[in-house]
């Protein structure tokens, strides 16, 4: 049995691999690669009839394998399938990091799976509000109630867009300059952001195509997502390696953070760095980068 | 007696001046004293060296029982002459009490196991066993101890005497009337012919065997004609989709990726780093796919690769056609592309075993060689290597040039997973060692790096670049933790197998395994 810490609800989140649930060979090792999180699928990788299998597959795996750092979600199927309820059973007695919600539309659908979720957590003694939510929005009404969404539950660390399934809602297919997703996309950062929680982008799922790739990760850096959903582990690196800050972005963020520290002990509120001026706006952004360039390892001071 | 990596070597096998391992270079600076061939003058000029068949160049060459016959390994699982002499000299001669000294032998040489079993081989040199011939070796049937050598071994043991060849066969792709071989330009064609070289200059009698005869002189030649006794012409010397592949691909399996990715990340993070730098690697999933993360490297700091060795294959070819690499030479191709290269592109050249690997001469190759990059069936605690025998007990391996380059190298880099299907490849105690610890610097595994602890200055490149390493006792932990902590082995007294270090001395025996009752 392998006990893991209490999940974060705020943490780095830049790589999110999916992993079919059901097959041992990938998920008896998958933090190996150096995802920041892993997403074991029940959903759409799983074979309808084969759905029991991969939770008893699921749940051994969590309860044997020392995953680490690595963050463990689950992704269960969808609130009109018979199987969410059970997944989310073997989800919270596994003891897995967080759940993915799929086809997530309103507020009330986060609040069902949080009911389930409470439910299992006392039917199996685990620390009550333990196990973390995120929701998958694929269709157009998930994108309209994006803010509902992110603001229904405290559990709730965060958003991701699935491009498949939206695409097909919209009538439309991958573009390579992202002007398919680009409302969508814009529409749920905002609500992310306005909720306080993080955003994910959809997978990228031609693995020979490395320029496309990239092209699509400057774009997710530009519009301010976190992280994106990964399905190849050759694809974790130029992730890991686009987001990464620059020298200069950690030179001035560790200027920007020691400044503060010992300007606001001596009582002082807004204050200079060569000469910008700085308050405590600027902190929380400046604190991300290092933790940032920590986990890139950029840096390894202690102000983070 | 002891020896330095800890091994029981029983004490009848210390007589003729033969010692334990006592550490890396515990030889340097001492002499040896090199013999000489007795070989046949033909004065008068000659037509032809061509003979019928196999059994007439026997009996041209003298063979009788008791005597010992080499053989090369270049056309790899395709080899059909060591199979053909044998059959030749046991079954239509009737010779018995021989000796094979061969620098490898593989599944191609299975039949020889049947005179094995029956007593007719009773003496095996080899690097390589594998197949057939190490099951039987493995129970005991083989009437004295095969031994093991290094590529580079083999070259010193032969020139120091240690192994003295009767009659030694040269399997030859293409061969003119008096017997100058080439590795190209025939039907069956691989490339280097580099292990041969050594074994026709010290061998009594030299027999070509090739399936193509091409007009004289076959040239430039790699064996030459000034030692060799005979050619005979056969209809096939191997199979050529055995001898060489199509071109060797970079894998895409991701955890071999990764391995890869930190193997060239470990080199990179070296002073060692540099423009001109040397390099050989081999050809296994993560080992061969370094080639593609070291590209990256270099050109980030717009540096190039001064010369490759090895066992080379298509990779380090395209590396020298796109000029990034400055020479290449070899003893061996693995496949197509590389055979196809050698002596042709410019910069690609072939070398003899001594000249690659050799601890006896005034300096080898891999002497001069920056980085290696090398797999393991296992490792130990230790860093002791085994590549020789598997998680049974059984011989199924080859030291091949590990030993060699690892001792010869500025920084040895072995790459394996953790653990393969339920065996733990990093462990307590290796089977065998093949290659001694102090020998090798750096461990990449699918589970994290772990440096040997006689390489500080390694452990401060590391940190410097920010590459996390971990202990190679946490890294066995890790393994037993997942896969379980293996029983120990059990063996008879009875030693089948003695592994010599390249320098001639004791690494470790392989004793006969006993049979496992449950």
């Amino acid at each position: 049995m392998i006990p893991r810490p209490r999940p974060r609800r705020f943490r780095l989140r830049r790589t999110m691999m999916f992993m079919n649930a059901q097959k041992p060979g990938l998920i008896k090792d998958a933090y190996i690669y150096g995802c920041d999180s892993i997403m074991l699928d029940l959903e759409d990788a799983v074979a309808e009839n084969q759905k029991d299998a991969a939770r008893f597959s699921l749940y051994h795996a969590l309860k044997t394998i020392d995953y680490g750092n690595t963050e463990v979600i689950v992704r269960i199927n969808g609130l009109d399938t018979p199987h969410w309820q059970e997944d989310i059973r073997v989800c919270v007695a596994g003891g897995a990091d967080g759940i993915r919600i799929a086809k997530c539309e309103s507020a009330q659908d986060v609040i069902t799976v949080e009911n389930a979720v409470l439910a299992a957590e006392k039917e199996f003694g685990v620390e009550e509000g333990r196990t973390l939510l995120m929701a998958a929005l694929e269709s157009p009404k998930g994108i309209i109630n994006a803010y509902e969404i992110c603001t229904a539950s405290k559990r709730m660390f965060g958003v991701a867009i699935s491009g498949g399934d939206f695409r097909r809602c919209m009538g439309t297919h991958f573009q390579r300059d992202g002007v398919d997703l680009l409302v969508a996309r814009g529409q749920m950062l905002i609500a992310a952001r306005a909720a306080g929680i993080q955003c994910f982008d959809t997978v990228f799922t031609d693995l020979d195509d490395d320029e496309g790739f990239e092209a699509e990760l400057l774009q997710n850096k530009a519009m301010g997502f976190d992280g994106k959903s990964l399905i190849n582990p050759k694809q974790i690196r130029p992730v890991h390696d686009l987001l990464a800050p620059t020298e200069k972005e950690v030179l001035w963020a560790k200027k920007v953070v020691e400044a503060y520290r010992e300007q606001s002990a001596a009582g002082v509120g807004v204050f200079t760095v060569d000469g910008k001026m700085i308050d405590i706006a600027f902190i929380p952004g400046a604190e991300r980068t290092l933790r940032l360039a920590k986990a890139c390892g950029m840096y390894d001071g202690d102000l983070v | 007696m002891i020896n330095a990596v800890g091994r029981d070597i029983p004490n009848y096998l210390l007589k003729d001046g033969k010692e334990v391992y006592q550490g890396k270079f515990y030889m340097d600076g001492k002499y040896i004293q090199k013999v000489a061939p007795k070989t046949v003058r033909y004065e008068k000029p000659q037509e032809s060296k061509i003979v019928a068949t196999i059994v007439d160049a026997l009996k041209q060459c003298g063979a009788k029982s008791g005597m010992t016959f080499s053989f090369h390994h270049h056309l790899r699982n395709g080899d059909y002459v060591a199979n053909m002499v044998m059959e030749a000299a046991v079954r239509e001669l009737g010779l018995c009490d021989l000796t094979i000294a061969a620098t490898s032998l593989g599944e191609a040489n299975d039949p020889i196991a049947e005179y094995i079993e029956e007593g007719k081989v009773i003496g095996l040199q080899t690097s390589g066993i594998r197949g057939k011939i190490g099951d039987v070796v493995s129970k005991g049937k083989l009437k004295t101890p095969a031994i093991i050598r290094s590529h580079g071994g083999r070259p010193r043991a032969i020139e120091a005497g240690e192994v003295h060849i009767d009659i030694a066969f040269v399997a030859a792709p293409t061969s003119d009337c008096v017997g100058n071989c080439r590795g190209i330009g025939g039907k069956s064609n691989c490339g280097s012919l580099g292990y041969a070289m050594t074994d026709a200059r010290y061998a009594d009698k030299v027999v070509v065997v090739t399936d193509c005869l091409v007009d004289f002189p076959n040239y430039p030649a790699s064996v030459e004609a000034i030692d060799v006794d005979a050619v005979v012409v056969v209809d096939s010397i191997g199979n050529p989709a055995k001898i060489a592949s199509a071109a060797a691909r970079i894998s895409k399996n991701p955890r071999d990726l990764m391995m890869a990715e930190n193997v060239a990340k470990v080199i990179a993070s070296t002073p060692y780093f540099k423009d001109g730098f040397s390099f050989q690697t081999g050809v296994g999933g993560p080992s061969l796919a370094a080639n593609l993360f070291l590209e990256r490297f270099m050109d980030k700091r717009n540096i190039k690769m001064g010369w490759a060795i090895g066992g080379i294959c298509g990779p380090m070819v395209e590396l020298l056609k796109k000029g990034k690499v400055g020479k290449v030479i070899d003893v061996q191709d693995f496949d197509l592309d590389a055979v196809n290269s050698i002596n042709q592109t410019p910069g690609h050249f072939e070398m003899s075993a001594s000249q690659y690997a050799n601890p006896a001469n005034k300096g080898a190759f891999v002497n001069k060689l920056d980085f290696v990059v090398l797999a393991a069936l296992e490792i130990d605690t230790n860093f002791n290597v085994n590549v020789l025998t598997g998680s049974d007990g059984v011989l199924r391996g080859a030291p091949g040039g590990h030993p060699d380059t690892a001792a010869g190298s500025k920084c040895c880099i072995i790459v394996t997973p953790l653990i393969r299907g339920r065996m733990a490849t990093v462990c307590e105690h290796v089977v065998t060692v093949t290659t001694p610890g102090d020998c090798v610097d750096v461990l990449v595994t699918d589970y994290g790096i772990a440096v040997n602890p006689l390489r500080p200055d390694i452990i401060e490149c590391l940190d410097n670049a920010h590459i996390p390493h971990v202990s190679i006792e946490s890294l066995k932990e890790k393994a037993y933790s997942i896969v379980g902590r293996p029983d120990d082995l059990e063996w008879e007294d009875n030693v089948v197998a003695v592994l010599e270090a390249r320098d001639g001395t004791i690494l470790d025996v392989v004793r006969q395994i006993r049979p496992y009752k449950v």
